[in-house]
């Protein structure tokens, strides 16, 4: 009746999963009930979980990265703690089988369920209002994407109460993510978690790619969308063309652990070597999936906060482009030591350092865009100037492992570590906290608290430098990455100043977490009635902050690059309307929620293997969705008098500030 | 209390500069480690010519263009230069190529699968990797050893190398560079010891529960040495037949030392082979390999890429 589940896959006798599931069965009672509490259910249900708004998805999307956030950092607090524990010799406190769903865990979740989700929240929140649209192009979609990833994160974290996550790596190679090695449910919960919100991040790229093209406001030709947008366009082709290879990668792997297929196994002709080449022309596009809208992050704050247009706008598209181009030949530097000859190898490491070339680019475009600029150093910025310098560390890292000989005494050390935290941390994080402490007031109608965000920066950046600078030690060293203990002595003082880093962070972390509850105690102190706080450049800023529903009464006219600061300079307002036309929106639906619902379902049983269930919910689903196809009454007219209204008010605030 | 923490600042910085000393990476005891490490260090000073400058320019221009500073020149229009644009395409671009081409150069000349030249003739071992132990069978010898691995000084080696589980990483940092171990295939690995003394060898990709304790003493000798050891190894008295393999493989975490006097003929490729994988199906030709003058000639302007027909031979 339930294939494989039982009251055996609850883990009762692991002390640290369950004081776990405690806290966080506690905290999540506390949250119902504050909710029942406060009859605060209608409202998030009407206005946030049907929602098919853009910039409410967005935030969304944000808040459950933030949330993963922690959860992927405890698990490296847990990793970290184990190795300093375990440096000389002794077992630590985490065995194997433990230990190791932590680190495939870590990894899974802060790539797919906290990286991505930012990734996708930013563009939500921040691309419909840089190009002047009132909503993406296919709104319910990008509910149903949203509903499709918590879906994702969900099983991940269901794994942790019931059964096992899997012990592979976060990529997963076989065999040891085939039945013989890994008998267990680990891999499914694996599998399915990553197909599910897979199709969320595949249809917001389809979403996205649409957008950008079609839904430009009028005169914003492609040369003159904002920098981020560009980004987001790129990206989306990313996970257009990259996405469909880890689904079908995912699934002769699921046919092989289902099906008794050899894909990937040892026996029967199957091909491990198949599924490393497969993942990685996934893994490697993906990388530039989170990191290309981080460098979008910083060539708006770059602009915005040197009060100056971005030094070479047309430069900076073409080296995106050819990143995103280049991105899908070099996927083999990821196993220059599988034993392909010279030839091979040498290509794909001269390919991959070429993309240094772009990158490099860009770079000194941030930095010639200070250059006679007045720069202001507010928090947005200071992540900007902690990536420029740390990731050029990380880069250089990243182009010595490029070379093959280079490669073959550092690959799978904690060289390999460092560089690519160093990347993604110092890259693609930092980007991500500067998009959050830039956007957040035009998402939310109000700053966080400064103080409490450098503070944040501060810890954040020496706390990465002490975490991670001794792992390049420990890579010369000969310390190779995914130890669960160790003999050798003379790593432990490394390990102790990592450990110290990773208490740094932690710091970090604590104090934007405070940020955030300080900033929504006194958030009418800190309202921002302009809608333009950082004395922006783009058209998001051209708007209230947080805009209205539809985004702009009026959709802007673009003459500039800039627009926005081409209407500034010109005394151009974009307020002053009194003929309010009606305007068409999409109408909120449950339909999206329902389907990822039915889909959880299905994915819960498949991990199980509950076939009955399973099929329920797929026809569940299916169902679902032909039946929200027949609905014709998926939109509706904001009348004029409620424009006028909206906008009355916008200008009252106006007059205030 | 000054004091204390004086001396804990102290003993900390001793305690870093005692373990400085130990960066394997750059303190290799064979040829292709060191080549490696040269490379490590010319590659690594290559980029410093422009991630250095980056540095030091964010630093002066966040500093000169303050927005406190009203005596720096603000142009807010400025957004393009040919020149600058030239430069900053230009030098990456420079650095670039000449990286490549010292790519292209060293990943020839340090594929894992081109013989070393020396006088000596090479060593053959093969390497098996099983859940979570290595074997090391000398096929000239006729013996083999688990989780020990005693190799001349001065003389090539030969590696053969295959898995019978999941896949994983043969690595000796002291010696060089590392290669995958993967089930129903064999790969190739050349390494040579400039020093006698002891190394310690890894399993360098992550393959289950065993992973952290799978590790291996490499014994680089002197020849009166290594003859001791292999002698050492045949009053082993332990012949390694199908049947002992079979026993051997099952999964084990720190398996101790094993010596074996004997090994059961083809036993390695017996192992590449059960997984009927790429191997198999190539099986008759490599049969025929020494009959047909023309095919040989084929496959003889890189026999070293075709390692199955090496094990063969020997």
């Amino acid at each position: 009746m339930f294939g494989k589940l039982s009251w055996d896959a609850i883990p009762t006798t692991e002390p640290i999963v369950m004081y776990t599931l405690a806290v966080v069965g506690l905290i999540g009672v506390a949250m119902l009930g504050t909710i029942t509490w406060k009859r605060k259910w209608g409202y998030l249900w009407r206005e946030w979980f049907t929602s098919v708004d853009h910039k409410k998805i967005g935030c969304m999307y944000i808040i459950v990265a933030l949330v993963m956030l922690l959860r992927g950092f405890s698990d490296a607090i847990m990793m970290r703690t184990q190795q300093a524990m375990a440096a000389s010799g002794g077992p630590g406190y985490l065995p194997p089988e433990h230990y190791d769903q932590i680190f495939t865990a870590h990894g899974v979740i802060m790539i797919f369920f906290m990286a991505m989700p930012f990734v996708v929240g930013l563009m939500n929140i921040v691309v419909p209002l840089q190009i002047g649209a009132r909503d993406v192009a296919y709104p319910f979609l990008n509910a149903l994407s949203f509903w499709l990833f918590v879906v994702g994160a969900a099983l991940v974290n269901i794994s942790l109460g019931v059964g096992e996550f899997a012990r592979t790596g976060w990529v997963a190679y076989p065999p040891l993510s085939g039945l013989a090695y890994s008998p267990g449910v680990g891999v499914d919960y694996y599998i399915w978690s990553l197909q599910i919100s897979g199709i969320g991040t595949l249809l917001t790229g389809v979403n996205f790619f649409v957008t950008i093209l079609k839904m430009r406001t009028e005169g914003m030709t492609l040369f003159k969308m904002p920098v981020f947008t560009w980004n987001a366009l790129c990206t989306s082709v990313l996970i257009l063309a990259a996405f469909p290879i880890l689904t079908a990668t995912l699934l002769m792997l699921s046919l092989d652990r289902y099906l008794g297929m050899h894909f990937f196994t040892n026996e029967a002709g199957g091909n491990p070597m198949m599924y490393v080449n497969l993942i990685w022309a996934w893994g490697h596009p993906e990388v530039y999936i989170l990191i290309l809208p981080a460098f979008g992050v910083f060539s708006e704050i770059a602009a915005t906060f040197s009060s100056k247009r971005l030094f070479g706008y047309v430069s900076l598209v073409w080296a995106t482009i050819s990143i995103t181009v280049l991105s899908f030949i070099v996927w083999l530097h990821h196993f220059f030591t599988m034993g392909a000859g010279g030839n091979v190898n040498a290509f794909f490491g001269i390919m991959t350092m070429i993309i240094a070339v772009p990158t490099g680019v860009k770079i000194f475009t941030w930095l010639f865009t200070m250059f006679r600029g007045r720069v202001r150093f507010e928090t947005p910025m200071l992540w900007t100037l902690g990536f420029i310098v740390t990731f050029s560390i990380g880069g250089m890292t990243g182009v010595l492992l490029a070379v093959p000989g280079a490669d073959f005494l550092l690959h799978n050390s904690l060289f390999l570590i460092a560089h690519f935290h160093n990347v993604i941390i110092g890259g693609a994080l930092f980007g991500y906290m500067a998009g959050l402490t830039y956007w957040f007031p035009k998402a939310f109608g109000f700053r966080l608290n400064d103080r409490l965000g450098r503070i944040a920066f501060w810890c954040w950046l020496t706390g990465f430098y002490f975490a991670f600078m001794p792992s390049y030690v420990l890579g010369f060293m000969g310390m190779t990455r995914r130890l669960n203990h160790f003999d050798n002595p003379e790593w432990r003082p490394w390990l102790l100043l990592e450990l110290l880093g990773v208490a740094i962070i932690l710091c970090g972390v604590a104090a934007q977490a405070l940020q955030l509850f300080v900033s929504i105690r006194r958030r009418h102190r800190y309202r921002d009635l302009t809608g333009d706080p950082w004395d922006g450049r783009t058209l998001e800023w051209a708007t209230s902050s947080p805009p209205p529903l539809y985004n702009f009464a009026e959709q802007p006219k673009v003459s500039d690059l800039d627009a926005y600061w081409g209407m500034k300079e010109r005394g151009v307002s974009t307020l002053s309307h009194t003929d309010y036309r009606s305007i068409h929106m999409p109408r909120n639906t449950a339909s999206g929620l329902v389907i990822s619902l039915f889909t959880l379902i299905c994915g819960f049983a498949l991990v199980w293997h509950i076939w009955w269930m399973a099929a329920f919910g797929l026809v569940a689903s299916v169902v679902t969705f032909v039946v929200r196809s027949y609905d014709e009454d998926t939109d509706y007219f904001v009348p004029a008098q409620e424009v006028a209204r909206i906008e009355a008010a916008r200008l009252k605030d106006l007059a205030e500030a | 209390m000054k004091r204390a923490m004086g001396y804990c600042l102290v003993s900390i910085a001793n305690l870093f500069l005692l373990t400085g000393c130990n960066l394997v990476v750059f303190n290799p005891k064979g040829q292709v480690a060191t080549d490696e490490r040269d490379l490590i260090i010319l590659a690594t000073g290559l980029m410093l010519l422009v991630v250095v400058p980056v540095i030091v320019l964010t630093f002066v221009f966040a500093y000169r263009y303050r927005a406190t500073n009203k005596k720096a020149r603000y142009s807010p229009r400025w957004a393009s230069s040919y020149p600058i644009e030239a430069v900053v395409w230009g030098v990456p671009l420079l650095i670039i190529i000449a990286l490549g081409w010292v790519t292209w150069e060293t990943t020839h000349a340090l594929d894992p699968y081109r013989p070393l030249e020396s006088e000596t003739p090479p060593i053959n071992v093969q390497v098996v990797a099983t859940d979570w132990k290595w074997l090391f069978i000398y096929p000239d010898l006729g013996i083999a050893s688990v989780n020990e691995l005693a190799l001349p000084v001065h003389t090539p080696v030969s590696f053969t190398i295959t898995s019978d589980a999941a896949m994983t990483s043969f690595f000796i940092p002291a010696l060089g560079g590392q290669i995958y171990a993967m089930a129903g295939m064999q790969t190739k690995l050349h390494l040579i010891a400039n020093e006698t003394g002891e190394f310690r060898g890894i399993a360098a990709n992550y393959n289950g529960a065993g992973f952290s304790d799978m590790h291996f003493a490499t014994l680089s000798l002197s020849p009166a040495d290594f003859k001791t050891w292999v002698t050492k190894v045949k009053g082993a008295a332990t012949p390694l037949d199908q049947a002992r393999y079979a026993q051997l493989a099952k999964p084990t975490i720190r398996h101790p030392v094993t010596y074996y006097s004997t090994v059961q003929e083809r036993l390695f490729l017996d192992i590449v082979d059960q997984y009927e994988g790429m191997n198999k199906a190539r099986k008759p030709k490599r049969d025929q390999a020494p009959l047909n003058g023309a095919q040989s000639s084929v496959t003889g302007t890189r026999t070293d890429q075709h390692p199955s027909l090496l094990a063969e031979e020997q």
